[in-house]
């Protein structure tokens, strides 16, 4: 029987109380990525420090994803097991947007401004059993 | 005009699904349309671009035209490719190292969304592992954001969506050629909020090339030229909003559509207001309505009306997608863009059949954007 892991390491703190992504900083410039990427998008510079994001934030885009995307890369449920999943943009104040999952997919749910929540949630096993977690937003009102 | 490129020659494979036929036999039927447009021979051409996804070596098309020995150079830039192709060839004959030239593109997808290692794309590879590495939901989110802030209409995007069917209608070269109504576009599949099935263009085949030369030469081949007057490419910058993005910065900025028209404006010496005719990037219905804005034919919010009285027919006062666009012909990626010229050089020879814009149009404008935030604009006139 395995354990539950992260679908990557290093992408959030994990396990944690208040997991949190982690990003990089640029310290000649101080823009802000996530991940945290080998140079910096705008100067050039390396390395990036870990820089912690914030938890919470606005949903700034989104849509739905109603069909599997094709796999590979896609490694979730697919077929009749495949379950449609919200995508979307979360501002997080004075940091930057991040691209997420969203643990709500039903459009009348869904609205521009609303606020957001950092959740860890399942997503499916690997080759040897391990259950899988990846980061996700979910609306503030709904934790 | 300071730019003295004119297209002596067009021709098209159809865009479909052709089972058992090779993407280059498409790329070489093509090309000896456009020859036999020009009145030219395959040993006049000079130099020569590919453009193909799916044919790692579109230059093997010249042992189906003749091994002439000229350099050929093969390329491939996203959905942006033809632009590139076209631009290459073009600066050849500005640079005054070559005569004629010529810019091919060629593709054979399988049906359903473009796929590919995320990796390779600049993105995390988990990036793909969780369903974000797929384009038409980025296209979902964005044009989702341009309607909540411009006040467009799901109906709006319907609309789009069947003028490109009928249009598609009106050209024996398309893909698909049965009109559609509005209600039935709504009522497809919902792919990506608020995208529907029917809303989107679909990956396929076909081959399009275009024939370049000096515009001194043009009478040579065409008692009716077209010049080039402008074509170029643009990257992304930080802060737009782009396909395959894990995050963006807060402050934003334009796309590179928007960098892209503004050069073609000033190398053609022309603005929007003069332009009679117009192929647009239509990916899906969303990004046609978004690009009226990027290319400067209306301000952001004002398609809703513009759209809704028929402005963009072929029979209106800004023309988009005379052909079907992507929508109704689909995209093969080195093609698509070629496509295009090839409508505009139909529509400002007044040779385009049932679908030839009324009033002799004498300015066309093309535009390819597309993976991953890469936009191409050329201008084309009589």
């Amino acid at each position: 029987m395995g354990t539950t892991a992260p679908i990557v390491e290093g992408l959030f703190t994990w396990p944690a109380e208040a997991p949190r992504l982690v990003g990089g900083r640029c310290t000649a410039c101080e823009t802000i990525t996530f991940p945290r990427q080998s140079a910096c998008p705008r100067c050039g510079a390396q390395p990036l420090v870990e820089r912690l994001l914030a938890r919470r934030g606005q949903l700034w885009a989104w849509t739905t994803q109603d069909f599997p995307p094709p796999a590979p890369p896609f490694a979730g449920a697919a077929g009749r097991d495949f379950k449609p999943f919200g995508v979307g943009y979360v501002e997080l104040p004075d940091e930057l947007r991040v691209e997420a999952r969203l643990t709500e997919h039903r459009p009348d749910r869904l609205r521009i401004g609303m606020e957001m929540e950092l959740a860890i949630v399942p997503f499916g096993t690997d080759d040897a059993g391990n259950e899988l977690v990846t980061f996700a937003f979910r609306p503030v009102d709904e934790a | 005009m300071s730019n003295d490129v004119a297209v002596v020659g067009v021709g098209l494979h159809p865009f479909g699904r052709f089972p058992g036929v090779p993407a280059l036999e498409m790329g070489a039927h093509a090309v000896r349309a456009a020859l036999a447009d020009a009145g030219m021979a395959w040993s006049d051409v000079q130099v020569a671009f590919g453009g193909s996804y799916e044919v790692d070596n579109p230059d093997a098309i010249v042992s189906l035209l003749g091994l002439t020995g000229i350099p050929f150079t093969d390329v491939y830039n996203g959905c942006a490719t033809a632009a590139s192709s076209l631009d290459m060839a073009a600066t050849m004959i500005r640079s005054g190292a070559y005569d004629v030239a010529l810019a091919v593109g060629m593709d054979k997808h399988p049906a359903g969304a473009f796929s590919a290692d995320p990796v390779e794309y600049g993105c995390p590879s988990w990036y793909g592992t969780l369903g974000h590495f797929i384009t038409t939901k980025f296209f979902g989110m964005k044009i989702n954001r341009y309607m909540h802030d411009h006040g467009i209409s799901k109906e709006t995007l319907a609309r789009v969506a069947a003028k490109n069917y009928r249009n598609g209608g009106l050209n024996p070269n398309a893909f698909r050629r049965k009109p559609m109504s509005e209600d039935e576009i709504l009522a497809s599949p919902m792919l990506n909020y608020p995208l529907t099935q029917y809303m989107f263009c679909s990956p396929d085949e076909g081959a399009a090339a275009v024939l370049l030369c000096r515009a001194e030469l043009a009478p040579k081949y065409t008692a009716k030229p077209v010049y080039l007057r402008a074509s170029g490419v643009r990257t992304r910058r930080l802060g737009a909003f782009e396909v395959h993005s894990p995050w963006l910065p807060l402050e934003l900025t334009d796309g590179p559509t928007v960098h892209a028209s503004r050069a073609a404006y000033e190398m053609a010496g022309i603005g929007p207001e003069d332009v009679e005719v117009v192929q647009l990037q239509d990916t899906d219905a969303g990004a046609e309505v978004i690009h009226m804005a990027e290319n400067g034919f209306c301000a952001d919010g004002e398609q809703e009306a513009l759209i809704a009285g028929g402005a963009t027919e072929i029979g209106g006062r800004l023309p988009v997608n005379t052909d079907g666009g992507l929508i109704a012909n689909g995209e093969p990626i080195g093609a698509s863009g070629l496509r295009q010229i090839h409508e505009l050089v139909l529509q400002l020879r007044g040779s385009a059949g049932e679908r030839q814009v009324p009033g002799s149009p004498k300015i066309g404008y093309a535009q390819l954007y597309g993976a991953p935030g890469t936009a191409g604009v050329s201008i084309v006139s009589t």
